[in-house]
Order: structure tokens, then sequence, then C-alpha cells
């Protein structure tokens, strides 16, 4: 079911608009907000760039080929017709093999100390729900995916990690994620998925886009090293 | 775009040698769009007044590729008859041992050797040849994107070496340079010296209100007009960071959004950050508005310790600006 929500709209530069479809995060935003983006990118030639987020589109116009004041009523109409049609539930499920175990994973018995839960549980917990992809950025194909069970909710490390290894499955409060590649990073690392998630010969360069659906896979050592994983931070 | 590399008779690609990159030399055109979804940046000249300008004077394509150089200290060889323009701060360019003007188109003969020393009024020059470095793009671009691991030479980010070649379209029988052709000719058009700007150290940019303007208190906005920020040492192509009396932030922070390029991001500690061609696509720091784009270019060429002021703009006059700028160089 598509999420009903207000449209807010407002200029954020000479050639940016921002869209607000909801004044919170809410994980049901994420398949609306995923479909109106692309709805945009594809209707509206005049657009460059659509950026999705938690609860907005940014939408850059190019200024040779566009009728700025136009734009609203516009989005709007695009707006009304994605709401008002079926829903097309065309948000994709990712299925992540992901090797839990502190051999790939500094935070992982950590972590299920300060929550007072067993690794096992961790493990379970994390892997047992499926999570929506609520916002990508702060890395090329770095999904945000939300709700993470709130029994193993942790914040982010105090002191980021100068190096996380790609692959790496990590915690920040109510959110969970895949570092698509080597980068420094403040998240509670608690597994590793032997996929490769960012590839920049491909394209799309990830798999990812906002409103898809994931789910974890815990997979045994054997597994995770038949399909190219590999020990060691990096 | 097509990867599209003219071969020389010998059938081997030539073109322009780096024999030395410099502080900092990347090839960037006019950047990466349609990709921040994935969260990848869009890269582009942080300048793109001179930017624009050498490729006009070639009368090149707006989003061709050209080479962007921070402070200066680099050295190229041609391996070919080529046509250059080369824009932005004054790098003392030299072609052998002669001494040429910024601002203007040049040609070099096969193993002439370019010189540029240290800016010594800003802080980026643009070094452009006829039709484009020749360069496959890396998802519909060859901006280079460090952060990303996006673009450049070999579509991994990284910023040109001592002895990459860059391949150009064979100049020869073009106009470029060529006696004869009286007015026409490449060889020796200039930008028109009016036009070409004095890059100052205290610079007073345009801002348009929006994103959480309204959140942060009159008097602290008045603050942030009132008063004149020093440009850090430590910005670099995702933003420009000043520092300053303290603007109070309305709250720690708002729900991560997209981020127009220059929007004024103000962090916990009050220091306020520009954000420009390599920003993250999406932050949460409250914003109070962006940077008119026809500043920007100014803001690109001051050195740490520049002085930087703000003022007030309306949205229809910053956009009425900038589509005058896009009109006069998209051809």
């Amino acid at each position: 079911m598509m999420k009903e929500t207000k449209l807010r709209i407002e200029p954020v530069s000479e050639t940016s608009w921002i869209l607000y479809l909801g004044e919170e995060i809410d994980v049901h935003l994420a398949p609306l907000i995923g479909q109106f983006s692309e709805r945009i990118a594809n209707r509206c030639p005049e657009v460059i760039e659509v950026t999705p987020s938690y609860t907005s589109i940014l939408v850059e116009l190019d200024v040779l080929h566009a009728d700025f004041d136009k734009f609203p009523n516009r989005v709007r109409r695009l707006h009304s017709e994605l709401v008002q049609g079926k829903s097309d539930d065309s948000s994709r499920l990712h299925l992540l093999p992901v090797y839990y175990s502190p051999e790939v994973a500094p935070d992982l018995i950590e972590l299920a100390d300060h929550c007072g839960v067993p690794v096992e549980e961790v493990i379970r917990l994390h892997s047992s729900c499926e999570y929506h992809v609520c916002a990508i950025g702060f890395a090329p194909g770095f999904a945000f995916l939300a709700e993470l069970d709130e029994r193993i909710a942790h914040p982010r490390k105090t002191t980021p990690r100068k190096k996380v290894a790609a692959g790496s499955v990590g915690i920040a409060d109510r959110q969970t994620a895949v570092y698509p590649s080597e980068s420094p990073g403040g998240w509670q690392i608690i597994g590793r998925c032997p996929e490769l998630l960012f590839d920049r010969m491909k394209d799309p360069v990830s798999p990812f886009v906002v409103g898809d659906r994931v789910k974890f896979e815990p997979i045994s050592k054997d597994e995770y090293l038949r399909a190219g994983g590999e020990i060691g931070n990096g | 775009m097509n990867i599209c590399v003219r071969e020389g008779r010998s059938g081997m690609v030539k073109g322009l040698r780096v024999v030395r990159p410099g502080i900092r030399s990347e090839l960037q055109d006019w950047g990466r769009y349609g990709f921040a979804p994935q969260g990848m940046s869009q890269g582009g000249p942080i300048d793109v007044h001179a930017y624009a300008w050498a490729n006009k004077l070639l009368e090149n394509r707006m989003e061709a590729p050209l080479i962007e150089l921070t402070v200066g200290r680099a050295t190229f060889q041609a391996e070919q008859e080529l046509c250059l323009a080369l824009t932005g701060a004054d790098m003392q360019a030299r072609l052998d041992a002669c001494p040429i003007e910024h601002w203007r188109t040049f040609r070099m003969k096969p193993g002439q050797i370019l010189t540029l020393g240290a800016a010594r009024d800003g802080m980026r020059a643009y070094l452009a040849v006829r039709g484009g470095f020749q360069v496959p793009s890396s998802q519909e671009s060859v901006s280079t994107v460090a952060r990303n691991r996006m673009g450049g030479l070999e579509g991994d980010g990284r910023s040109l070496q001592a002895g990459d070649r860059l391949p150009c379209l064979s100049d020869h029988g073009s106009k470029c340079g060529s006696a004869g052709h009286g007015l026409a000719s490449l060889g020796n058009v200039r930008v028109p010296p009016r036009m070409i700007p004095e890059y100052r150290q205290s610079v007073c940019l345009r801002v348009v209100e929006s994103y959480q303007s309204s959140l942060f208190s009159s008097s602290e906005m008045d603050a942030f007009y009132r008063q004149t920020y020093s440009l850090s040492a430590l910005g670099d192509r995702m933003g420009a960071r000043l520092e300053g009396a303290e603007i109070r932030v309305p709250s720690s922070g708002v729900i991560s959004e997209g981020l127009a390029l220059g929007s004024v991001q103000i962090p916990p500690d009050g220091q306020p950050i520009i954000l420009l061609n390599d920003r993250q696509t999406l932050g949460g720091y409250p914003k109070l508005g962006c940077v008119a784009r026809v500043d920007l270019p100014k803001l690109a060429q001051l050195r740490p310790g520049a002085q930087v002021s703000f003022v007030p703009v309306a949205l229809e006059d910053a956009r009425a600006a900038w589509l005058g700028f896009c009109r006069f160089f998209v051809r």
C-alpha cells in the first residue's frame, strides 16, 4: 500500500526545488519516494538530477530548458497520479548473504554484551526482518536500511575507524547498512557480506534504489569463503 | 558519451603528456549528472567561469573535458601539433622559454614544453585543448571525484600523474593557428580584457535563503550577514570552510536531505561550510540557503585566509544571472 502524504515544495537555489513528503523518518515513505523520484526523472526532461532521501527529494533543473515556476504544478500532478494510481509495488527484494563472526566483525561480541543479548540472538534479530532502503548516500552505493529491531540498536562508535572493509555490515541506532567499498566509518560492524555491492565498471554501480527491500541471510564460514569472501580486515 | 579516440597515422594515440602534474591536476568536464540516486557526487569545475571560457575560446562544447590545475607547478609536453587555451589564475605560463598570456589560445608544436609556476593571484587555472581531451567517460562523465574513486584518465578517480598521456584530436589541417584564416583562426583568440576577472582575496557572496533559513533566529541571520569570515586552509573540493564568530544553530541536525551546489551548511560548531562540486549527495546539518552560482567562481579562486562576507539576494535575480551565464557559454 502506498502511503498517503502531503507534499510541500520549496525552492532551494536558482536551479533546484526540494519536495518534502513527510516531516519525520517513516520507513513506509521509502517506496513512495523511490517511485516518485523515478517518475520525475523519467517524465520531466528538464530535470537533470534527483536526490531522494528519507523524507524529501531534491530536484535540479536545467536552467536553459526549464520553466522554473511551472515545475511545482507539474510535480503535484505526478504526485497525485502516483498516490491515486494502483500501487504497482515494484520494489525489489535483495537477499544478501552475511557471515556473522568476530573473524570479520570486530564489534559483534561487544554489541551483544552492550545490548544484553547472546550473539546468536543478535544474528537472529538482524537477519529475521526485511529492511527498506530509505536513502543512499555518504558514499556511492551506501544504502541506509531501516528499521532495525530496537533490542539490537546501538549508537555509532565515538571515534570512527580509519578503515572499514568492503562488505562490512554495520549498525547505527535503528539503521543497518553494508559498506559498499572500503572506507572510514563509525558503524558497529557485526558481519560481512561477500558480494560486491559497488562496481564502478557497472551501470548501475550499485544494485539498490530507494524503496527497495533487503533481507540478510546468515551463512557459514565455508559458504562465505566459497562466495569469494575474505578473512581479515581489508 | 561514446569513447572516441582518433589515432594518428602511426597508429599510436598522441596528445599531451604530463611531465609534472604539480600540486593537483585533474580532468574535469561539466560534471556527472543522474547518479545522485546511487550516492555519487556531481564533480565538475570549481571555477565554472574560467572553465567555460577555456572551452569557448576553442569553440569546444561546454561539456568538453579539460585539466583543472590547483595551485600549479605543472609541466606538459605536446606530442603532436595542438591548439590550447589557458584561463584562470595566473601561473606564469611559459611555452619553452617564452612567457605566454592567460585567457587566450596558443599553439604547441610536437616536443614543445608548457610550464606553469605557482598561482600568483588566484588558486586554479584551466587548460583546454581543441576538441577536448579524448578520455573515456565513467558514468557519462570524465570528471574526477577522488572520494568516489570515479572519473579521470583511468576512471578510478586519481589525479593526473607524471607520464600520463592525454589523447587529443589531431589538429593537422584545422584552422587552429594556421595563417590565412583571418579572424576565424583559433590560434590567437583572446577573452576581451573587460571580461577577465580580477581575483580578489576579499569577496562578498550573494545568498539565496532557503532550506532551514526560517529556523535560524533573525539575530543569528543578521550576525551571519554582518560579519566577515576567513577562509580556512582545511577546505577542499567538497566544501569551503569558513572561520568566524559562531552562528548558533536552531537544532543539532535535520533529517538527511539532498545538498544543492553552494549550500551554506552550519554544523554544530557554528562555522559555515559552503558545499562545492565534490560534496556528498546527502547531509543532515541545518542549511540557511545557497550561494548564487555565478558567485561561486569568486570563492573558487580564494586562498586560505581570504575574507568572505555574505549578502542576501532574491531567487529571481540569482536565477536571471545564472541563466545569462549559461546562455552566453552554451552554444
